[in-house]
């Protein structure tokens, strides 16, 4: 869910009105790096968006799409790791514990749910995430890249701070019920469980850690998603500052 | 003798808050406060932040007003610190629970475990001493803090109680929960281990005393100076020589022996988690004593003798 959020949690906006924190921008091997960093997570979610699509068109369906873009989805998910160090050494001016929290929730539903419970790839909700993560982050990444460059069209900026409005409550319907499907064979298998008695006197239950990541989505979602509409209004609201910043 | 004029700012908006003429130059900043909450009822003096700079740092209760670098008409700023609750009132709720919370899972109360457990015990007898030992430590605890402890703030903020009270009851419940269950499995080396592991426990937990009541005959009844501890005649105090903060280690001691003799991996966690927040804080009260005092001892780690 985080994971849907990622647009307009981390950089509220490059030329931010009323931005209170003066942030050295990176130095020019920081800003190299990053440029080619976000070029290339964009064209690896584009790969994913025209695996989609050519999938979609080959099969005459929208189930089971998973398959053919499994591994470049974990490839550039996993990658996005990378952005949580990034922010520990200071050239991405957003916090490393939101960043962490959001980069390492679409890990988890990545690899902890979707990977490891086999039975739910076929589910039409992983299409649902997977569609919603895909277009958030080519718009995303497109955005980082052209604010690098100091030439961002409004296009972008809009399409990052509006888009989230339809993509987000997808995105987080696509993460809860793929969760919710996982939850019978996690019971059934144990997977990732231990039980006791055993030697440490301690125990595990996979399935109840998943019934409270579920619950946890309830608090969270609605304080993020109003963040962002609070966001939107503050970046697009003023929309002649910016232009005339521009 | 002239008198001082006293104007409060608010810190953030600069508003003028109160004003005060004829203040006595021996004044305290202490008495201050107590003019201020008159003519401002909501913030007891415990909430009231005052400084000389906005973003400056507290002053103390005892500081005297013509000892300040101020004019005879003193501005000073204040920041509302938020709800107070005394340190006295934290510490007897978030170790009263954990003393509970333990008993209500070793005497098998209904709800925990399996209805056919309600109100039985448990076969091994490592779990009675362990219910022992936890429940003599927590007694201690609370009698150290209605007895034994001499605290230099009064108060802490409110939202305290609910972040500490979480985290002991928290970690009470859990390590609780599988100590007294009924697959419970005792130690792997048995006699051996538990005896072993009560020696350490107490050890430490004498240890541990010994450095509170030092610390607490470091300062009079009522007062808050600061003196560099030493080493005294009682044995368990001459950890003094190597290291500032031998109260955390000493807990650290007590806690890992708690961990050997339950065999416990929530123990376990409980102890490193516990083990992390007081190197912060030694190292933090490691530091200020290194500050105020030039004389320091500089053998002394702050809580691991030469390692940490």
């Amino acid at each position: 869910m985080a994971a849907s959020m990622r647009a307009n949690i981390t950089r509220p906006g490059h030329r931010d009105v009323g931005h209170r924190r003066k942030r050295e921008p990176p130095g020019a091997l920081a800003t190299a790096y990053l440029v080619i960093y976000n070029v290339v997570m964009t064209a690896g979610w584009l790969v994913i968006a025209v695996g989609l699509v050519r999938a979609y068109l080959a099969k005459g369906s929208f189930h089971g799409l998973y398959y053919s873009i499994e591994k470049p989805l974990k490839f550039f998910q996993t990658g996005a790791i990378l952005e949580i160090l990034h922010c520990t050494i200071g050239i991405v001016p957003s916090s490393v514990i939101l960043t962490g929290f959001q980069v390492m929730s679409r890990v988890f539903l990545t690899w902890a749910v979707t990977h490891s419970v086999r039975e739910v790839q076929n589910e039409d909700s992983v299409l649902l995430f997977v569609v919603a993560w895909t277009v958030t982050e080519i718009v995303r990444y497109s955005f980082y890249t052209f604010s690098l460059l100091n030439h961002l069209p409004y296009l972008i900026k809009w399409a990052r701070y509006s888009l989230f409005v339809v993509l987000y409550p997808m995105g987080v319907s696509g993460e809860l019920l793929t969760i919710h499907a996982a939850l019978p064979y996690v019971q059934k298998t144990g997977l990732y469980s231990i039980t006791l008695p055993n030697k440490y006197n301690f125990s595990f239950s996979y399935h109840t850690f998943l019934i409270l990541t579920m619950v946890s989505y309830i608090p969270l979602f609605p304080q993020l998603y109003f963040h962002m509409l609070w966001q939107r209004r503050k970046v697009l609201g003023h929309v002649e500052d910016c232009r005339k910043a521009e | 003798m002239k008198h001082y004029e006293v104007e409060i700012l608010d810190a953030k908006t600069k508003d003028k808050l109160c004003f005060l003429d004829k203040v006595e130059p021996n004044a305290t900043i202490g008495e201050i406060k107590s003019m201020f909450h008159k003519s401002h009822p909501q913030w007891y003096p415990a909430r009231q932040s005052i400084r000389l700079d906005p973003k400056g740092k507290s002053l103390k209760d005892e500081d005297i007003l013509q000892h300040l670098p101020v004019g005879t008409t003193a501005t000073f700023y204040f920041r509302d610190l938020g709800a107070q609750i005394s340190w006295v009132t934290v510490f007897l709720t978030e170790y009263a629970g954990p003393l509970i919370i333990y008993l209500m899972f070793y005497f098998r109360v209904p709800f925990i475990y399996a209805p056919k457990y309600d109100f039985t015990t448990s076969k091994h007898w490592v779990v009675h001493l362990a219910c022992m030992c936890h429940s003599f430590h927590y007694v201690k605890r609370l009698l150290e803090t209605l007895f034994v402890h001499r605290f230099s703030h009064g108060t802490m903020p409110l939202r305290n109680i609910f972040k500490n009270c979480t985290y002991y009851w928290g970690f009470a419940a859990w390590m609780a929960y599988y100590i007294n269950h009924p697959l419970y499995t005792p130690p792997i080396y048995g006699e051996q281990q538990v005896k072993l592991a009560l020696i350490i426990f107490l050890f430490c937990q004498i240890g541990n005393f010994s450095i509170h009541i030092a610390l607490r005959n470091l300062r009079p009844p009522g007062s808050k100076t600061r003196k560099i501890p030493y080493p005294t005649k009682n044995p368990f105090t001459w950890i003094f020589l190597l290291v500032s903060c031998p109260n955390y280690t000493y807990e650290l001691g007590s806690w890992l022996g708690f961990t050997v003799m339950t065999q416990c991996l929530p123990v376990a966690f409980f102890t490193i988690v516990g083990f992390v927040q007081m190197t912060v804080w030694a190292k933090g009260k490691h530091r200020s004593y290194l500050k105020e005092f030039r004389d320091y001892p500089p053998l002394r780690s702050p809580i691991l003798p030469f390692i940490l």
